[in-house]
């Protein structure tokens, strides 16, 4: 076990708690940005996607891990981002310029469906997203002039300062670039005041409101911050995939999204890094399986959405956390081997919290 | 500081307070009692802005603040804390002393975005606030720990030190001694006085325990079905007729 004396308030608001703790990320990103001197192109995109992911499961894990706040719609604001950007970028606005611009513009949005659904909770609000998040893919379907309609939207290939940005393996120093960035900005947020009255809002609305936190000024900039870190995930995949069509972003995204922070483990950003994983990587272990299932049952189709269906409910009922829940406690038994105690997280009782004003 | 005139709220046929007033003095520990649904707890939630006041008006300090928001309130310099105790439950004892000082930010997002020195700078200030409060309440021990694992009895203090680390003026206590045994209660009773007399904030409590209320308020309103019976020092209203009907029916 290891006791850290602290000797500062300082050490308490560091993002690394001791040497070895900042050691470990510091191997982990060196790993990550030698990897593609070793990896092959089909390995290094999927890493480049999981990183994609991760940057939108970062902007929903702020409203749904942090704030307490349920959006189906949130492959909505990463088809903006990708749209926004798509278009700006094939009217000659720089990369540097059209990316950050995509983000801003999906946040002022969500700010404007912030303020019209945030006076809604828990299923009110998911079905209000969700209506959304249809809304904004007939209108990407309908407006042919702008979006290219159902016929698609090419994406130029993404150049920076004359540089071009098309190899995969570029692509993915763009990508992680931006998601440790993106990291840096929502672990800095949180240890914030702001990060803190998300968790308020969260875990009780009387009290945050008695203590002087506006609830609709802080949903809605949860809502619109969420909203445009889910659309600057959205401008690198228009990117990633190359061609925009509305089919691209439907309702599967969102839950995907959904799933990723759950099974990630909620309120956590390790748990968004472990959801990304975990949602690029059924998909390829579901190709592998295919190989070896009963013809009539691949032919049916529906093996991704039940396999995480199943996986979802199975968090639910046996490790709520997800899957960092799952890590701590393995960490928790290396680090007190051999006297863990079986019990340490047994899930306690807890007093009856009941709906009305106390 | 605090006045109430003539407030009257009610909820469909329910006239949970009718026609109350009172007035509370800078400084003292203002105690109201009174049998179950006396409406008292209505009466803090009329002060916190939960509810809406149908007629009458209250004013803090002179001000009006029948019509301020309730998120308002906490700036005003009027904290307060619940009957069944409204902590953030998955947090530590520690963020919940943090968040409680969410009035007294003056960043801005874009600067948390970059953690800037004066972020840092206003974080250990925070941070000496509430180390100052768990010095005061002894929750040394329980700096770490999650809020969902304590008991209800260190719950019910750290709520009381939540509301310390608002800075206020005004204190409103909703049944602080409700779910504790003696030792405890009485533990609290000194703390009351401490942070009445050294933190020099005004205490108004909803309280049932005659004990507590002797020996530490300076008066004493008691309530029934949302009347006033009486106000007056402690010993004079525990004896007075109406209250003794209340409490024992006739």
């Amino acid at each position: 076990m290891r006791f850290v004396l602290k000797t500062n308030y300082g050490r308490d608001i560091d993002i690394f708690k001791h040497r070895a703790h900042a050691a470990w990320y510091i191997v982990l990103i060196g790993l990550l940005i030698i990897a593609p001197l070793f990896l092959d192109v089909f390995y290094e995109t999927q890493l480049t996607e999981l990183f994609i992911w991760a940057i939108a499961g970062a902007g929903l894990m702020l409203l749904v891990g942090y704030t307490g706040l349920v959006s189906l719609g949130h492959v909505a604001f990463m088809a903006l981002g990708a749209y926004i950007h798509a278009i700006l970028y094939s009217r000659g606005w720089p990369l540097v310029l059209s990316i950050p611009a995509s983000a801003i513009m999906t946040g002022g949005i969500g700010v404007l469906i912030g303020v019209a659904s945030l006076r809604m909770t828990g299923i009110y609000l998911a079905i209000a997203t969700l209506a959304f998040a249809m809304i904004v893919e007939k209108v990407l379907a309908h407006w042919p002039a702008l979006t290219g309609g159902h016929s698609g939207f090419r994406v130029d290939d993404p150049t920076l300062f004359g540089l071009s940005l098309d190899s995969s393996t570029a692509y993915y120093y763009t990508c992680l670039t931006v998601l440790l960035f993106v990291f840096l900005a929502v672990i800095n947020l949180l240890r914030s005041p702001t990060g803190r009255s998300f968790i308020a809002v969260r875990d009780s609305e009387i009290s945050a409101q008695a203590l002087g936190v506006n609830l609709l000024r802080t949903k809605t900039l949860a809502f619109a911050l969420s909203a445009a870190l889910t659309g600057l995930a959205g401008a690198l995949y228009a990117h990633r995939i190359g061609f925009l069509f509305p089919d691209a972003f439907t309702i599967m995204t969102s839950i995907m999204l959904l799933m990723l922070v759950v099974v990630g483990g909620l309120g956590s950003l390790h748990g968004v890094v472990f959801g990304a994983f975990f949602i690029t990587i059924v998909p390829q272990i579901i190709a592998i399986v295919r190989d070896w299932l009963p013809t009539e049952l691949v032919q049916r189709g529906g093996l991704e959405p039940l396999t995480f269906g199943a996986v979802l409910i199975l968090f639910l009922v046996f490790e709520p956390l997800g899957f960092y829940g799952r890590w701590v406690k393995v960490r928790l038994f290396f680090s007190q081997f051999p006297l863990y105690r079986k019990k340490t997280f047994l899930r306690q009782k807890s007093y009856l919290k009941t709906e009305r004003v106390h | 500081m605090l006045e109430a005139e003539g407030i009257s709220v009610s909820f469909g046929g329910v006239h949970a307070i009718q026609d109350l007033s009172f007035k509370v003095e800078k400084g003292e520990i203002f105690s109201i009692m009174g049998p179950n649904g006396a409406g008292k707890t209505t009466v803090f939630n009329l002060i916190s802005r939960f509810y809406d006041v149908d007629e009458g008006r209250i004013a803090f300090e002179g001000e009006d603040i029948t019509k301020v928001s309730p998120h308002a309130i906490a700036r005003k310099g009027i904290a307060r804390t619940f009957q069944n105790v409204e902590l953030f439950e998955h947090e530590t004892v520690l963020k919940n002393l943090l968040i409680a000082q969410h009035i007294h930010k003056k960043t801005s997002v874009l600067t948390e975005f970059l953690f800037t020195p004066k972020v840092r700078k206003q974080e250990i200030a925070f941070r000496r606030k509430a180390e100052d409060v768990i010095d005061l309440l002894h929750l040394q021990n329980y700096r770490e720990t999650t809020v969902d694992s304590l008991p209800f009895g260190i719950r019910k203090i750290v709520e009381i030190g939540r509301a310390l680390c608002m800075d206020p003026k005004l204190l409103l206590l909703d049944e602080p001694s409700s779910g504790l045994n003696p030792e405890e209660s009485e533990d609290l009773s000194f703390w009351i006085e401490d942070i009445n007399e050294d933190l020099g904030i005004t205490i108004v409590m909803v309280e049932h325990d005659m004990n507590l209320i002797g020996q530490v308020s300076n008066r004493v309103l008691a309530m029934a079905d949302g009347k006033e019976l009486t106000t007056g020092n402690p010993e004079e209203v525990r004896v007075h007729p109406d209250v003794v009907d209340a409490y024992l029916g006739t």
